[in-house]
C-alpha cells in the first residue's frame, strides 16, 4: 500500500475537497475561508475550485454565521462552519450550546442538526491570552455535541467524512501548533469518531492526552524509554463521548496514569478523565493519578512565560518520575 | 408611552369576503380562548414553568400566518402558542406539551416555550431572545442554495432588536439577499423595560433600514392591516430580492409571564390599549358591515371554546413518558438520519 508524506494542513484540505466533491449539500462557510484562503491556509484554492456559493466568506459575525449554519443544516444542507479560533467561538456559544446541542431534545426528537463546526485551538505561538485558549473541554461538557480533536495527519484527513455523516452537531478542534505537522498517510484512510487510540504501546504508565499535547506526550515517552520507563500514550481523539474502554484498558495494564491537557487544571477535561479512572479503575492503580495541565493564568505573551504556562515535555517526564517513585 | 399617544382603534371596512373574514376571527378566538384556559390551568398547577401569553397580540400571528404557504419556514419566540396553533399544530398537542405529557408536540421535553412541528415546518419555540434570527437566515440560505421556492418568516420581539443577533442576522440576510421575512412584534416592553428605556433609536424600521432592507410599520392590532402587509411583503420576498422587515405595533394585555407583577406600567395604559383590542374592534367592524351577526359570533366563539375543552381533555388523558426514557433524543439514533 502506498504511503504518502503530507502535512496536517494538507490533510484537512484534502478532506474538505473530497467532502465538497462528493456531496452537493456540503458547503464551507467562515471568516476568510475564500479569497484569503483560510486563516491557517486550510481552504487555500478551494474558492477557485468550488466557487463563492460553496466557499462562502462571512462577515465577522460568529453568532450570526454559526447560527445560520445551524439553520442551513435544518434546511437540508450539510454545512461545515469554520470559526477562526476557539477564542472567537465564545461569541457563538449561544447558538452552539442553546440551539445546536439542544434542538433535537427540545423538539422531542423532530429536528436533528447535522452541522460540522471546525476551529483552531491552543497556544504556543506567542499570540497572547485572547488567542491562546483551549476550550474544547468546555464543549465536551455539553450533551448533544460530539467533540473531536484530530492530532495526527490521518485523523486530520479522515475525521471530516464521518463527522459529516453524523446527523448531530460535531465540533472539530484543530490545534494551531499541528497545522505544519507532517506525517505518513496511508492510501486508504478510514478512521472512526468513536474510539481513543493507543499511539505508543507501553506497560509502566499511561499518558492520556489529545490534540496539541500528543506530540509532547510522545516525546516524553521517548525520554522516559531512555530511563527504562515504558510509557503508553493514549490519544483521546474523541473528547465527547469519551472512550472509557480504551482508557481503562490502558490504565489497568499500566497501573499508573498521567493526564496531559492544555486546558486549565480546574474543571478541566483532565479532571473528568481522572474522575472516570477513579470511578472505574481505582483498585487497579498502584499510584495516585496525576495530571499536567496549563497553569492557572491567562496565557502570557513573553516566550519564556508562555512556555512555563503550558504542558511541556520536561513537566510530563517529571510527573511520571514522581509517580514511579511513589509506585515502586 | 403616554395614554395620549395611543392611536385610535382600527376602523374601516374589512376588504374580505365572509369566509376569510370569519376564518380570521375564528383564528383569533382560538388563540384567545386557548390562552385564557392556559392561565386558568396555570393557577391549577396543571401547567408549570414559564408561560408567556399572547393575549392582545393575536392579530399579528393571525394576519401573518394566513399570508404564508405550506412550504415556507416559520421561526418563532417563546410567546408562540398562537403561531404554533395557526401553523397547524393541533391544540391538543400544544396543550399536552404544556402539561408535560408525551403526547405533546415536543413529547413534553420542551414545554410552553419550545413548541415544534417538523411536518408544518415550524422551527420553534426559541427561548433565547433573538436566538431564532440567525436560524432563519440559515434556513433561507438553504432554500436559496437549493433553489427551493420558499421564504422564512421569523417572528421576534422588539427586545430582540437590542441583541447582536438581530444585527448580525439582518446584515447576513441583506448581504446574501436571502428570502427572510423579518416580523418584529413590537409590544413596547422587553419584559418590563419600555422601548425608550432600552433603545437609543426607537424607530425600529430605521434600524432595519440601515442594512438596506425595505421596511414598513403596521398597526399590529388590526388583523386586516397585518394580513395585507404581510401578504405584499411575502410576495416581494418570494421574488428573490432579499429580505423585508415589518414592524407590527401591538400590545400585550397580560403580564410578561406568570411571575410578572407588572410594576413597570400603569393600569390606565393597559386599559387604554384594550380599547384597541384586536378581537372586539374587528368584530365591531364586521358587524357594522353586516358581515357578522351576533349569533355567528357566538357560534365561532363556542366552537373555539369546544376545541379548547377537547384539547384540555386530550392533555389530561395524556401519559407521562417513562423515566427510563430520560436520555432519549439527545442524539439521533443510528440509522435514523437527520
Amino acid at each position: 500500500m502506498m504511503v504518502r508524506r503530507i502535512s496536517y494542513r494538507e490533510a484537512l484540505r484534502e478532506a474538505l475537497r473530497e467532502a465538497l466533491q462528493q456531496d452537493a449539500r456540503v458547503f464551507l462557510m467562515g471568516e476568510d475561508v475564500g479569497r484569503y484562503g483560510g486563516t491557517y491556509a486550510v481552504s487555500k484554492g478551494l474558492l477557485d475550485e468550488f466557487g463563492p456559493e460553496r466557499i462562502r466568506d462571512t462577515p465577522l459575525s460568529e453568532l450570526g454565521f454559526v447560527g445560520a449554519g445551524i439553520g442551513a443544516a435544518l434546511g437540508g444542507l450539510r454545512p461545515i462552519v469554520e470559526v477562526m479560533t476557539v477564542n472567537f467561538s465564545l461569541l457563538a456559544l449561544d447558538p452552539i450550546v442553546n440551539t445546536a446541542a439542544m434542538l433535537r431534545h427540545m423538539s422531542g426528537g423532530q429536528f436533528s442538526v447535522p452541522i460540522v463546526i471546525r476551529m483552531a485551538t491552543g497556544a504556543g505561538r506567542q499570540v497572547a491570552a485572547q488567542h491562546s485558549n483551549s476550550f474544547e473541554g468546555w464543549y465536551a461538557h455539553v450533551p448533544g455535541l460530539k467533540v473531536l480533536a484530530p492530532a495526527t495527519v490521518e485523523d486530520a484527513r479522515g475525521m471530516l467524512a464521518p463527522a459529516l455523516a453524523d446527523p448531530d452537531p460535531v465540533l472539530i478542534f484543530e490545534h494551531a501548533q499541528l497545522y505544519n505537522l507532517e506525517g505518513e498517510l496511508p492510501e486508504k484512510v478510514q478512521v472512526d469518531i468513536r474510539s481513543a487510540q493507543v499511539r505508543r504501546v507501553g506497560r509502566d504508565v499511561s499518558l492520556i492526552t489529545h490534540g496539541g499535547s500528543l506530540p509532547k506526550a510522545l516525546r516524553a515517552a521517548e525520554e522516559l524509554a531512555a530511563q527504562g520507563i515504558a510509557a503508553e500514550v493514549v490519544d483521546l481523539r474523541v473528547l465527547r463521548p469519551l472512550d472509557d474502554a480504551t482508557i481503562m484498558a490502558s490504565v489497568r495494564k499500566c497501573r499508573r496514569a498521567v493526564v496531559v491537557d492544555e486546558g486549565w487544571r480546574t474543571g478541566s477535561l483532565a479532571a473528568e478523565v481522572m474522575a472516570r479512572i477513579g470511578e472505574q479503575a481505582f483498585f487497579d492503580l498502584d499510584a495516585p493519578l496525576a495530571r499536567v495541565c496549563s497553569e492557572e493564568v491567562p496565557i502570557p505573551y513573553a516566550r519564556h512565560l508562555e512556555e512555563a504556562a503550558l504542558p511541556q515535555v520536561p513537566k510530563i517526564v517529571a510527573a511520571v518520575q514522581a509517580l514511579m517513585g511513589k509506585g515502586q | 408611552m403616554s395614554e395620549a399617544s395611543i392611536p385610535a382603534p382600527p376602523t374601516g371596512p374589512v376588504p374580505w369576503g365572509k369566509p376569510l373574514a370569519h376564518a380570521m376571527l375564528a383564528d383569533m378566538l382560538r388563540i384567545r380562548r386557548m390562552e385564557e384556559r392556559c392561565a386558568q390551568l396555570y393557577g391549577e398547577q396543571k401547567i408549570r414553568g414559564f408561560l408567556h401569553l399572547y393575549i392582545g397580540e393575536e392579530a399579528v400571528a393571525t394576519g401573518a400566518l394566513r399570508a404564508l404557504q405550506a412550504e415556507d419556514n416559520v421561526v418563532a419566540t417563546y410567546r408562540e402558542h398562537g403561531h404554533a396553533l395557526l401553523r397547524g399544530v393541533g391544540m391538543g398537542a400544544i396543550m399536552a406539551e404544556m402539561f408535560g405529557k408525551q403526547e405533546g408536540c415536543s413529547r413534553g421535553r420542551g414545554g410552553s416555550m419550545h413548541l415544534f412541528d417538523r411536518a408544518h415546518r415550524f422551527f420553534g419555540g426559541n427561548a433565547i431572545v433573538g436566538g431564532g434570527l440567525p436560524l432563519a437566515v440559515g434556513l433561507a440560505l438553504a432554500d436559496k442554495l437549493t433553489q427551493r421556492p420558499a421564504l422564512t418568516a421569523c417572528f421576534f420581539g422588539e427586545g430582540a432588536m437590542a441583541e447582536g443577533a438581530f444585527h448580525e442576522a439582518a446584515n447576513l440576510a441583506a448581504l446574501w439577499q436571502l428570502p427572510v421575512l423579518f416580523l418584529c412584534e413590537n409590544n413596547l416592553y422587553a419584559m418590563g423595560t419600555a422601548l425608550a428605556r432600552s433603545e437609543a433609536q426607537t424607530d425600529l424600521c430605521a434600524k432595519a433600514a440601515s442594512y438596506g432592507i425595505a421596511t414598513q410599520a403596521v398597526d399590529g392590532m388590526d388583523v386586516v392591516a397585518v394580513h395585507e402587509a404581510v401578504q405584499q411583503a411575502a410576495q416581494q420576498v418570494r421574488q428573490g430580492n432579499g429580505p423585508l422587515f415589518l414592524e407590527l405595533r401591538t400590545y400585550r394585555f397580560r403580564a410578561h409571564s406568570m411571575f410578572d407583577p407588572e410594576l413597570y406600567r400603569n393600569k390606565a395604559e393597559v386599559e387604554a390599549w384594550k380599547t384597541r383590542g384586536p378581537i372586539h374592534t374587528y368584530t365591531a367592524r364586521l358587524k357594522a358591515q353586516g358581515r357578522l351577526s351576533e349569533d355567528e359570533f357566538l357560534a365561532l366563539d363556542a366552537a373555539a371554546q369546544a376545541e379548547v375543552e377537547a384539547a384540555v381533555a386530550f392533555a389530561e388523558a395524556g401519559t407521562w413518558e417513562p423515566v427510563a426514557d430520560l436520555l432519549r433524543d439527545v442524539q439521533t439514533p443510528q440509522g435514523a438520519g437527520a
